[in-house]
């Protein structure tokens, strides 16, 4: 566990500012700080968290928010199979451990290869997610005091996280194929559906893989 | 209850079951090959349908502002194999930046 910590200090800093930043844009979709900071203890999940207050701050509603959020992290389902075989103990320690798995974790700890290190998963997990809930807090009882989240580029650097996990996600041609397929079919559904479904119906993409397999 | 509190109590429960399916549930248990390979393409399908919309979308509007040039720092940063951390400060700062200027 003290490796995985070790591992995941540098990206402490980064965990705390994007909790901030989802605090202040809690605030800005109508969320109060309670509500912002459980979200965070619980679902900690960064981008399934930006999602749902993105859509329901866009005046969608909050069944298309709970959608695009849950089909986000239906990604958790296989990711925790990859590493189903490598925790230990009682029912309950096996559930509390498995909400520790987050993408950052799961992916320095070697998830989804034979070298997978669940403690590292662990000591990453619990470092991010003190950095996560706390960031989350502070965002959000200074969201006020703080402003507007995009005029310090917040937005753009969600973008630009989002382009790392994707880029980590594009191992074969089939992902890459899936992705762009997804892309063209969110980019072409923007104009015409409320915000949450274009991310919904790019899911569609993954019958590209029907195809190839 | 208001909506927030609604999407915070379901995404929470969703969430924490899903991340439960494997360590939990599966544990020895194989899923079909076929399934199993649909599942994992969801992430990939999903992450590049919110650089989209996190990158061009205003509400129901495509738009070209500074977000765009925060996920061209981004790309760079990745291509560079910069850490995670990395990458999100110079999406952050590039965006901030022609913001300022424009």
């Amino acid at each position: 566990m003290r490796r995985g910590v070790r591992v995941a200090a540098p990206l402490f800093p980064a965990a705390f500012a994007l909790g901030a930043s989802f605090g202040v844009l809690a605030r800005t979709a109508h969320f109060g700080a309670v509500a912002a900071v459980v979200m965070s203890a619980t679902t900690f999940a960064g981008s399934a968290q930006v999602a749902t207050v993105s859509v329901l701050g866009a005046g969608g509603g909050v069944a298309a928010a709970v959608a695009a959020a849950l089909l986000l992290n239906a990604r958790y389902a296989p990711i925790g199979i990859t590493i189903a075989s490598s925790f230990r103990g009682s029912i309950l320690r096996r559930f509390a451990q498995a909400q520790l798995v987050v993408d950052e974790s799961w992916a320095l700890a070697g998830g989804g290869t034979p070298r997978f290190d669940r403690r590292v998963l662990l000591g990453v997990g619990w470092l991010l997610w003190v950095g996560w809930v706390g960031g989350t807090a502070v965002g959000a009882l200074l969201g006020q005091a703080i402003g507007d989240p995009s005029a310090f580029g917040l937005d753009g650097a969600f973008a630009a996280l989002f382009v790392a996990l994707l880029a980590a996600q594009l191992t074969s041609r089939t992902r890459t194929a899936v992705a762009v397929v997804g892309a063209l079919i969110a980019a072409l559904l923007i104009p015409f559906s409320p915000p949450g479904v274009p991310i919904i119906a790019a899911t569609a993409a993954v019958l590209v893989g029907l195809r190839r397999a | 209850m208001s909506d927030a509190w609604t999407a915070v109590l379901v995404v929470g429960a969703g969430t924490v079951l899903l991340k439960s399916v494997g360590p939990v549930g599966v544990a020895h248990r194989r899923l079909p090959l076929r399934v199993d390979r649909l599942l994992e393409l969801i992430a990939p399908s999903i992450l590049a349908a919110l650089v989209v919309t996190e990158t061009f979308a205003s509400g129901r509007s495509l738009v070209l502002d500074a977000r765009l040039a925060g996920v061209a720092a981004g790309i760079v940063a990745v291509v560079l194999r910069a850490p995670l951390w990395a990458v999100v400060v110079a999406g952050g700062a590039a965006t901030a930046l022609v913001r300022l200027v424009s």
